[in-house]
């Protein structure tokens, strides 16, 4: 509960400070909400130790407690990064609703993957949805912010009630919501497939799997930069989180349903990810096409249900983190100064702007995993713990996928690179804030890779499928 | 002796540094910072020396020490790749005379590239290189080794293209990438085949027990693996090394700028073939046919090296060919050295010790010729003696050196060689004091040709090189004077048993007259201007041709690579390429744009559209799962 408790006392300082803090000293507000994640984050940083409270309700481990730890750092660079953009006149009005809202849907998160019961579980889901909206809408002015927020309020909506009725028939087949019972009492019955199935549809909706992705597009699109990376990276990373847990814990017994699902579905994603994502002209958009073929190698990990799976599924989504926040980290910081957030718009990029170029390249490189970047050995450590498990033509077909991301992940280094343009965006020094979280992500990318530590450390907390 | 990890971080964060914020320091800067690391990490591998070799001996050897070690990549439970510092004889002399040349050559080239548009970028560079030698000779295991065996190579092709504007220099760096690029595929696959059979990568287990008995029967077109994995393994070393037919690289080499031709193709790298396998000796004496193999590679190439570097006139590339047989001296060592006799051993490291000062300082003697003269012919030089005193005497000592004449420190360690050449027996002896007369003739060839003979018009007088360059000239040929004399086998010995070196009368003897005869001739033929040289190359027309056109060796591989494999099997390839690999792209790029362009409406924006989907797809999964 530990990490729980100091997040909450960390949300009810901020709390305090927004509301009685002078106009003055709100100037501070954001280093402080940086400073105080930052000690949440070290002061959890240890592994906990395997344990359960309220009957079962809320169960951790040392695996548990270190994903929380990777997604806080993931929160912890995007509050970095939003420092600058929290300064901007339309947004400083609420900026302690922005810094608040986020921390409170990390908390959710933290319920979704400690939850021993669906109960709690489900709770926690819905503190991790319903304020996501109220962050999509922070540009409100913006015809497409809100016609974002409203899309997503929508989906999000349908898929609790599909999830909901779904979790009720396993409650109708099973007579409990406790993980640790439903894991002897569920079986295949079509009752028990439907409500499973329909489960899994409420979190592909949270991880953008296919055909449960439609809203992504145009909620990162319209979406704040920020509210976008954050999306895009802690709250589709919470979710997988969650999924791995609940499949392992409640579900392990009817591994042979859900296996083969899980396998069509990460085929449909990863292709149609990348079918559409090399259309793409907006940089947002396209960010979130990838995001939806990167979801699908991430759930490599989950099929393959051995150890080695789940700590590269961790991995993974460490590396993830790293990759996507830098690149967000550029076209928010491009975007604050100029608006634009096209890919026409970065021609010749690399003339005016070196640094953030190269950036942007490094991940660019390690979203398409191109060798030495973290994303390589995250690739490389998923597709062989799912090749291990015999899943030949399925890492055979994420191969050929990756080529293709490739592609247009290139497209983007060419862009910057090589395309010349009259109306290069001039040369400009990004916030100093802005540059620090970039400059993180991009050490992220080049040393989680290298620095074999990282992956032992994550490997030997792991479990496998029926080692919890 | 944790401390001797910092002896490869201070030239990595070096190289960083130098190569990321080297632009905004000045020259002076930027090289007194690069000396300043390297006399650091010099002054720590001065102090692990003494402290490894002060330490008591376990059982009359020097304990193997790994003060630093840690797994950075498991493949299975015994095969996994760990970095690490290996302190052995061997590995501690390597770190002498790496940081030893290598700090020379940086205050050297202080001097030597004053105002050279790049300074920073070269300082970068030779902190890369330094930081890649040093990770090399001090591997845990043959995976470690074989990393930083091609950052080395990198770094060696960065500092040969240093004037990336001049096309030679291109060309030049290429090569030497190419062809040891090549050689290290056969190691390459030499590492899996042996790792494969031993399921180990460190060299401690390897070189420990019999490490090749899990190959035993194992036979691939009537070798056995063994032979294979070891024969592999040494073509790597032969490339790096510029062992004939692989030598071709080394003397294009010389386009780097000279003082990087001292450091990386006189002293440091060109050696790591020799280290490598006296690295794995213990295991390669389990294979005496490759021993064998490696004595008739070095003999041949040290008699070859040193006839072509009897006729070529330009100096840097008569040193380039006398390194080639120098280096294969080292390696004939090897060869005739066998498990219960290490003489050979012990000589070999012995000569690349010395080799490395005095061909450093030789290369650095004649970078300070070329500085003075701006030309590499030796046509262009001539009499320089009156006007380069310090540098005249210096180069004469390691002339001296080379060409095995007591006191210097050549004498000793090439005696050691040719008599355990003679030890093997009569034939490789004779014929290593052959090629010995033979690099006493056409040093004093080239040295007569430089400091005596006619002297060559001069646009201005040359004059002595700065402080910067003659000081490490001093230091070098005081080092060649003394360290003949060093017990150099109480320290490195193959089995690690102390061995009291004894100089062999009559081998001695009889080298020291061969050299002196080969000194002579080449006081006769060049020391004053005269017409008897010219008059030799015609009556010897034929041989003389072939030698200065390097027996056409460079022609055979053009034409090998040109005609034959562009055009039976590049073709082809690239046909196929082209057409299939690149059709079967295409057409995925095709699919890919057509797919995408026809299901973009699915993406409609519309949100009842959105939810029907959603509710579709998971109604759809449930009936198939129920169904199937």
């Amino acid at each position: 509960m530990r990490g729980e408790l100091s997040l909450i006392a960390v949300i009810v300082l901020l709390f305090f400070y927004d509301t009685f803090g002078s106009q003055k000293s709100q100037k501070l507000f954001s280093v402080t909400a940086c400073v105080l994640l930052a000690a949440q984050t070290l002061f959890n940083i240890l592994p906990a130790e395997a344990g359960s409270s309220f009957a079962g309700m809320y169960q951790t481990s040392p695996i548990i407690s270190m994903v929380k730890v990777i997604l806080n750092i993931g929160t912890l660079l995007i509050f970095i990064q939003s420092v600058a953009w929290t300064k901007l006149e339309h947004v400083v009005i609420r900026r302690g609703e922005f810094y608040l809202l986020v921390l409170m849907t990390l908390l959710g998160m933290y319920l979704m993957i400690s939850a021993g019961n669906f109960l709690l579980f489900f709770v926690g889901l819905e503190t991790a949805s319903l304020p996501v909206a109220t962050l999509v809408a922070m540009e409100k002015f913006r015809h497409s912010s809100y016609e974002a927020a409203a899309k997503y309020v929508f989906v999000a909506v349908f898929s609790s009630a599909v999830m909901l009725l779904g979790l009720s028939y396993i409650y109708g087949v099973c007579g409990t919501l406790y993980f640790d019972d439903v894991i002897h009492r569920i079986s295949g019955t079509p009752l028990a497939i439907v409500g499973l199935i329909f489960f899994l549809a409420g979190m592909g909706f949270k991880i953008s799997l296919v055909p449960f992705h439609l809203w992504t597009a145009d909620v990162y699109q319209g979406a704040p930069t920020q509210v976008t990376s954050y999306l895009s990276v802690i709250s589709k990373g919470a979710a997988v989180f969650a999924l791995t847990m609940i499949l392992f814990k409640a579900f392990p017994t009817v591994a042979d349903i859900w296996q083969p699902v899980l396998y069509g579905l990460i085929i449909v994603t990863i292709t149609v990810g990348n079918l559409f994502a090399v259309r793409q002209k907006n940089l947002k958009r396209f960010l979130a096409f990838s995001s939806i073929s990167q979801a699908g190698y991430i759930m490599l990990g989950i099929i393959a249900g051995s150890t080695a799976g789940m700590g590269s599924l961790v991995y993974y989504v460490l590396v993830y983190i790293f990759s996507n926040l830098a690149a967000f980290g550029v076209i928010s910081s491009i975007e604050n100064q100029t608006d634009k957030v096209s890919m026409d718009d970065y021609n010749g990029l690399y003339r005016t702007n070196p640094k953030l170029s190269v950036a942007m390249m490094l991940a660019m490189f390690s979203l398409a995993g191109i060798p030495p970047f973290a994303g390589f050995f995250s690739k490389f450590f998923i597709f062989a713990a799912a090749a291990e498990q015999g899943f030949y033509v399925l890492v055979f077909i994420a191969l050929v996928n990756t080529i293709i991301s490739l592609y247009y992940y290139l497209l983007v280094v060419k862009a910057m690179f090589i395309h010349q343009d009259d109306c290069t965006i001039p040369a400009f020094r990004s916030s100093c804030s802005l540059r620090l979280g970039i400059a993180v992500c991009v050490l992220g990318i080049v040393l989680t890779g290298l620095v074999s530590v990282v992956y032992t450390q994550i490997f030997n907390l792991s479990f496998g499928m029926f080692g919890l | 002796m944790e401390y001797s990890l910092f002896i490869l971080l201070v030239p990595m964060v070096m190289f960083l540094l130098l190569g990321l914020l080297g632009h905004k320091m000045s020259h002076r800067t930027a090289g007194l910072l690069g000396t300043l690391g390297l006399a650091v990490i010099t002054v720590l591998a001065y102090t692990v020396a003494v402290h490894y070799f002060s330490a008591p001996r376990v059982d009359g050897k020097f304990e193997t020490l790994t003060p630093v070690c840690f797994e950075w990549l498991r493949f299975t439970d015994s095969l996994h790749i760990d970095f690490g510092i290996l302190l052995d004889p061997i590995s501690v002399m390597m770190l002498v005379v790496i940081t030893t040349v290598s700090l020379m050559v940086h205050i050297y080239s202080m001097g030597y590239m004053h105002g050279e548009v790049g300074f920073q970028r070269y300082y970068a560079f030779l902190s890369l290189f330094t930081f890649s030698m040093l990770g090399l000779v001090v591997a845990t295991n043959i995976f470690q080794m074989y990393i930083f065996w091609e950052l080395v190579g990198a770094s060696s092709y960065l500092l040969i293209g240093f004037y990336y504007t001049k096309p030679s220099a291109i060309s030049a760096s290429k090569k030497a990438f190419i062809v040891t690029r090549f050689a290290d595929l056969g190691f390459l696959v030499g590492i899996l085949l042996l790792s494969f059979f031993t399921q180990t990568f460190d060299f401690g287990t390897l070189t420990e027990g019999n490490a090749l008995a899990s190959m035993a029967g194992k036979t691939f077109m009537g070798l056995s693996a063994g032979v294979w994995a070891m024969s592999l393994i040494f073509m790597g070393g032969a490339g790096k090394s510029a062992m004939f037919p692989l030598h071709i690289w080394l003397p294009d080499a010389m386009e780097g700028p000279t003082p990087v031709s001292a450091l990386i193709h006189a002293a440091t790298m060109v050696v790591a073939g020799v280290y490598l396998v006296a690295r794995l000796f213990p295991v390669y004496c389990q294979v005496p046919e490759v021993l064998d193999l490696i004595t008739c590679v070095g003999a041949f190439t040290a008699l070859y090296a040193a006839v072509v570097a009897c006729v070529q006139t330009d100096i840097k590339r008569v040193l380039a060919f006398s390194t080639i047989s120098q280096i294969a001296f080292m390696l004939v060592a090897l060869g005739v050295s066998s498990a219960d006799h290490g003489l050979g051993y012990m000589a070999s490291m012995f000569h690349l010790f010395t080799h490395a000062m005095f061909k450093a300082l030789l290369f650095l003697g004649a970078g300070a010729i070329i500085h003075a003269v701006h030309s590499n012919e030796m046509s262009h030089m001539g009499g320089l003696r009156k006007y380069m005193p310090v540098t005249h005497i210096t180069f004469l000592i390691a002339c001296l050196a080379i060409a095995g004449i007591p006191p210097f420190s050549g004498f000793f360690s090439k005696d050691e060689i040719l008599a355990a050449a003679f030890d093997k027996s009569t034939f490789w002896g004779v014929w290593m004091t052959v090629v010995a007369g033979l690099t006493a003739f056409y040093m004093f060839r080239l040295y007569f040709n430089i400091f005596w003979g006619k002297e060559a018009e001069h646009d201005h007088t040359p004059h002595e090189a700065p402080k910067t360059m003659s000081l490490p000239l001093i230091f070098l040929a005081v080092v060649t004077c003394v360290a003949g004399f060093i017990p150099f086998g109480e320290f490195v010995t193959s089995n690690g048993l102390a061995y009291h070196i004894h100089i062999e009368m009559s081998v001695a003897v009889t080298s020291v007259i061969v050299a002196l005869a080969g000194i002579a001739l080449a006081t006769w033929l060049y020391k004053n201007p005269n017409e008897k040289p010219d008059r030799m190359a015609a009556s010897m027309s034929g041989l003389y041709k072939w030698a200065y056109h390097r027996f056409y060796i460079d022609e055979v591989y053009i034409f090998i690579t040109h005609k034959i494999i562009f055009n039976c099997i590049s073709t082809p390839i690239a046909w196929f390429d082209r057409h299939v690999v690149d059709g079967t792209m295409n057409m995925f790029a095709w699919l890919t744009q057509t797919v995408s362009f026809r299901i973009r409406k699915l993406q409609s924006g519309q949100l009842q559209s959105y939810a029907w989907i959603f509710l579709m797809g998971a109604l759809v999964i449930a009936l198939l799962v129920i169904c199937l």
